[in-house]
């Protein structure tokens, strides 16, 4: 992976800060100069896995949830959000569209495919009791496409 | 967030303004049912001209109203979907269930 530039932090897994982390890899990203739609797609896209982080993970109690964005070369935007909580027992049933664990939450199981949609790839490794990692990939359209 | 809703024509308009995610969507989730369930209006139009972002929680919020508008005997359209927001909304089929224009 050659790395141009890159960020990480950690915050608490409160939901409040959903917000924040699109704000965070906004600001990140602005420096390749992003068209309207691309940025819209990789907001859309941290806000579902931090979400998931949030509401899944963790249900029930904090804790942690790392956010890595990178620059790669080539103008491709590299984005882990990883946990350290409860895992995903069957990581394939849970990418399936309307699959959702919180439906009294009004979750519309459509975490996974917002962030495959809106992203170019899309990787989700988990264990159950350890947590999960997902990362995500876009390549920003060259300047003048 | 915010949620501003005024009547129109016998129906109401409920306007949104600003981000709705997991965080804030339940405000708005809960302002808008305490409107439904008191009021009862014959149709409700979620004013979407002033959201400035928009993940799958904003799904679960139009679907969630539009099933508490039918079983009060009324009806849920979308008004001013920018095409983000539109795309948002048809990767769940919103626009089969819900009038959104």
């Amino acid at each position: 992976m050659d790395t141009v530039n890159s960020i990480k932090f950690t915050m608490p897994s409160l939901s409040v800060n959903e917000s924040a982390a699109r704000a965070v890899v906004s600001s990140f990203i602005i420096q390749c100069d992003p068209t309207v739609e691309e940025l819209s797609d990789i907001r859309t896209a941290v806000s579902e896995a931090v979400t998931n982080a949030v509401v899944h993970a963790y249900r029930g109690t904090v804790g942690n949830i790392e956010l890595t964005v990178k620059l790669l070369k080539d103008r491709e935007i590299y984005i882990k959000v990883r946990d350290r909580g409860c895992g995903i027992a069957d990581v394939e049933k849970a990418m399936e569209p309307l699959f959702t664990t919180a439906p009294e939450e009004e979750r519309s199981g459509l975490g996974f495919s917002v962030m495959s949609s809106f992203m170019d790839k899309l990787k989700v490794n988990s264990a159950a009791g350890k947590g999960t990692v997902v990362t995500m990939r876009k390549r920003l359209a060259a300047h003048g496409d | 967030m915010k949620v501003d809703i005024r009547n129109e024509n016998g129906g109401a308009v409920a306007a949104i303004t600003g981000e709705i995610d997991h965080h804030s969507a339940r405000t708005a989730r809960s302002e808008l049912d305490r409107y439904i369930i008191n009021t009862q209006p014959r149709t409700l139009a979620i004013d979407m001209g002033g959201i400035t972002f928009m993940d799958s929680s904003g799904i679960g919020l139009i679907m969630g109203r539009s099933k508490l508008m039918k079983e009060c005997g009324g009806r849920l359209e979308v008004r001013n979907a920018q095409p983000y927001i539109k795309r948002v909304l048809k990767l769940a089929g919103v626009e089969r269930i819900v009038k959104i224009t």
